[in-house]
């Protein structure tokens, strides 16, 4: 046996606290320009709720209603985690960094 | 979880469990992508795959059932998702970014109740569960109705200025706040009585419609940014209600990167969040007061063909995007133009106020969509030491963000906040619908200013008669 052992609750408390500092680390270094992108990909991100729907509803409940409310749950989540990374790719697109001639060729076209 | 005997090894619990970490980690590795422009992209898909590699994760949990009503949630929230994501302009980019935060808290809201349902009111639960959970339930139904009202505010459904019930508001809130906090405390405390729980979601969702509602149009983007942290947080304590550590670690990261954007973009407006959550941004008092001295302002009017002469013959010539450009959809054709004007010797910079528009980033994300490069786009702080060597600032569609007053009128409502010292060029030429006043709801003495011309018009349509007569020049 281990000499002690910390309940589920601590040690989640603790994979808390560090992804709290991790997130505000690895954030604050984003350039003002990219604020925009971010929010739509920490968006995205927290979509990961899908998961928990999927797990309550995958692990059985009983009722119509409450398998309703998990469905449009998981609808929820799904819409936020698809929508989301898609949106965040197609303005990220735009940031892309061409070569100069690209560029101008590019604005030659009539329809630029 | 009890462990099955016989699970295959993908179906081990500490085979999933190390998923979840290979999937949180490539979250903030993707996260970290995203804080240079070259490694966006490539941070953003990485999050993504880390979100694909999640889901199989859970699809692996022993036990999972169900199947059917999961599929059909997946592929309803995908046919929803996707076409919104693709269809979305450019413009409408905030009240998108408020949708799917919304439907992220409502689905936290909803996974609440239907535990709550599921165990009886948490009969047989540890008490932290019902705790974690109840509060995810809160916080997850004020974002989602929250950003309901900010998506329906940006959509212009709603007006945009505050619609407050007046002093009563702080009291109103505080006493839904005290209702959802008192169902939980009595469901913690052992109640299996569903009402409860009903009342709490609609207590809750009561607070989302009144925190925003009187939050002016200004302060949207912040009010996002806010329930964007408050949905990460639902999360992570829907995380700790299920022992999941994918969703514990994604929400509080989220919850982290949310409070710091927030508190960045409240600075930048030079505004605290309690005052913009105690609502009223554009305190109507103060818009009342400004037109008291109605009388000695004039406004000068000019054309396309002065205005293009102006900027044609200039050295320098410093563009100001506002929502207004957005609205119009005109940063095409200010591309267009700036190409001509670059064509004859123009040196053209834009300026761009970390809150133009309606989001931090908003003005670049446009621009960069028509293709303006980068280096030409400056920074608050690296453009405002340029203007007294400006010839010609032409403001398009930006109004608050070039007020004097912030800097003048100690009355003022914005008084402090960080402005773009237009004022101080040569002359300065405002393309505007009419003379309303801005999201803020406050007067502009910029357009009084006697250097100032307004030009006023759709500012498309606007830029691009500038645009025929620099060809004509």
């Amino acid at each position: 046996m281990i000499p002690f052992a910390v309940s589920i609750l601590v040690q989640n408390l603790s994979v808390l606290v560090l992804a709290g500092f991790t997130g505000y680390l690895v954030i604050s270094k984003v350039p003002n320009t990219l604020h925009t992108p971010l929010m739509s990909g920490t968006n995205a991100v927290h979509g990961i709720v899908v998961l928990g729907g999927i797990i309550v509803l995958g692990l059985g409940v009983e009722g119509w209603f409450t398998k309703l409310l998990l469905v449009i749950a998981i609808i929820f989540g799904t819409i936020n985690v698809v929508g989301g990374f898609l949106v965040t790719d197609r303005m990220l697109e735009m940031f892309k960094s061409k070569p100069k001639e690209q560029v101008e060729a590019a604005s030659e076209e009539p329809q630029q | 979880m009890t462990a099955p005997l016989a699970t295959s090894f993908f179906q081990n619990e500490n085979f999933i469990a190390v998923l979840y970490i290979v999937a949180f980690s490539l979250f903030i590795l993707g996260l970290m992508g995203l804080t240079g422009p070259k490694t966006a992209v490539r941070g953003n898909r990485i999050a993504a795959v880390g979100m694909a590699i999640a889901v199989i994760a859970t699809f692996l949990i022993p036990g999972i059932g169900n199947w059917g009503l999961i599929i059909l949630g997946i592929v309803i929230g995908t046919a929803i998702g996707v076409p919104a994501a693709r269809n979305v302009r450019m413009t409408a980019m905030p009240q998108m970014v408020a949708l799917f935060n919304g439907v992220g808290g409502g689905a936290i809201a909803l996974i609440a109740w239907s535990e709550f349902r599921h165990t009886n009111g948490y009969s047989g639960e540890a008490t932290y569960i019902a705790i974690f959970s109840l509060f995810s339930a809160i916080i997850g139904s004020v974002s989602f109705w929250g950003s309901n009202i900010a998506f329906a505010k940006l959509q212009e459904l709603l007006p945009g200025r505050p619609i407050s019930i007046g002093r009563a508001q702080q009291f109103v809130n505080l006493a839904l706040l005290a209702v959802a906090v008192a169902c939980a405390v009595a469901i913690v405390a052992g109640s299996d009585n569903q009402a409860l729980m009903v009342v709490l979601l609609i207590a809750a969702a009561a607070l989302g419609n009144l925190i925003v509602l009187p939050i002016g149009g200004a302060d949207m983007p912040v009010v996002i940014s806010l329930l964007n942290a408050f949905t990460g947080l639902s999360a992570a304590a829907a995380g700790i209600a299920l022992n999941n550590t994918a969703l514990i670690v994604a929400g509080m990261i989220v919850g982290a990167s949310g409070s710091i954007l927030t508190n960045l973009m409240a600075q930048a407006m030079n505004r605290s969040i309690p005052s913009i959550v105690a609502g009223g941004f554009g305190g109507v008092v103060t818009t009342g007061g400004g037109g008291g001295d109605d009388g000695d302002k004039t406004v000068r009017s000019t054309s396309a063909s002065d205005a293009a002469v102006q900027m044609a013959y200039a050295s320098q010539v410093v563009i100001v995007p506002g929502y207004g450009m957005a609205v119009a959809q005109a940063q095409h054709a200010v591309r267009e133009m700036t190409k001509l004007l670059e064509a004859k010797g123009v040196e053209v910079k834009f300026a761009i106020h970390p809150v133009a528009g309606r989001m931090p980033g908003h003005m670049n994300v446009l621009l960069a969509e028509a293709d303006v490069p980068y280096d030409q786009l400056k920074e608050m702080d690296d453009i405002n030491g340029e203007f007294n060597r400006t010839d010609v600032s032409l403001v398009i569609g930006a109004n608050d963000v070039t007020n004097p007053d912030a800097r003048n009128k100690a009355d003022s409502p914005i008084y402090g906040m960080p402005i773009l010292n237009v004022d101080e060029s040569r002359s300065v030429i405002v393309l505007k619908r009419s003379m309303s006043s801005g999201f803020a709801g406050i007067d502009n003495p910029l357009f009084y200013g006697e250097n100032t011309a307004m030009l006023f018009g759709d500012a498309k349509a606007s830029v691009n008669e500038i645009t025929e007569e620099l060809k004509a020049l």
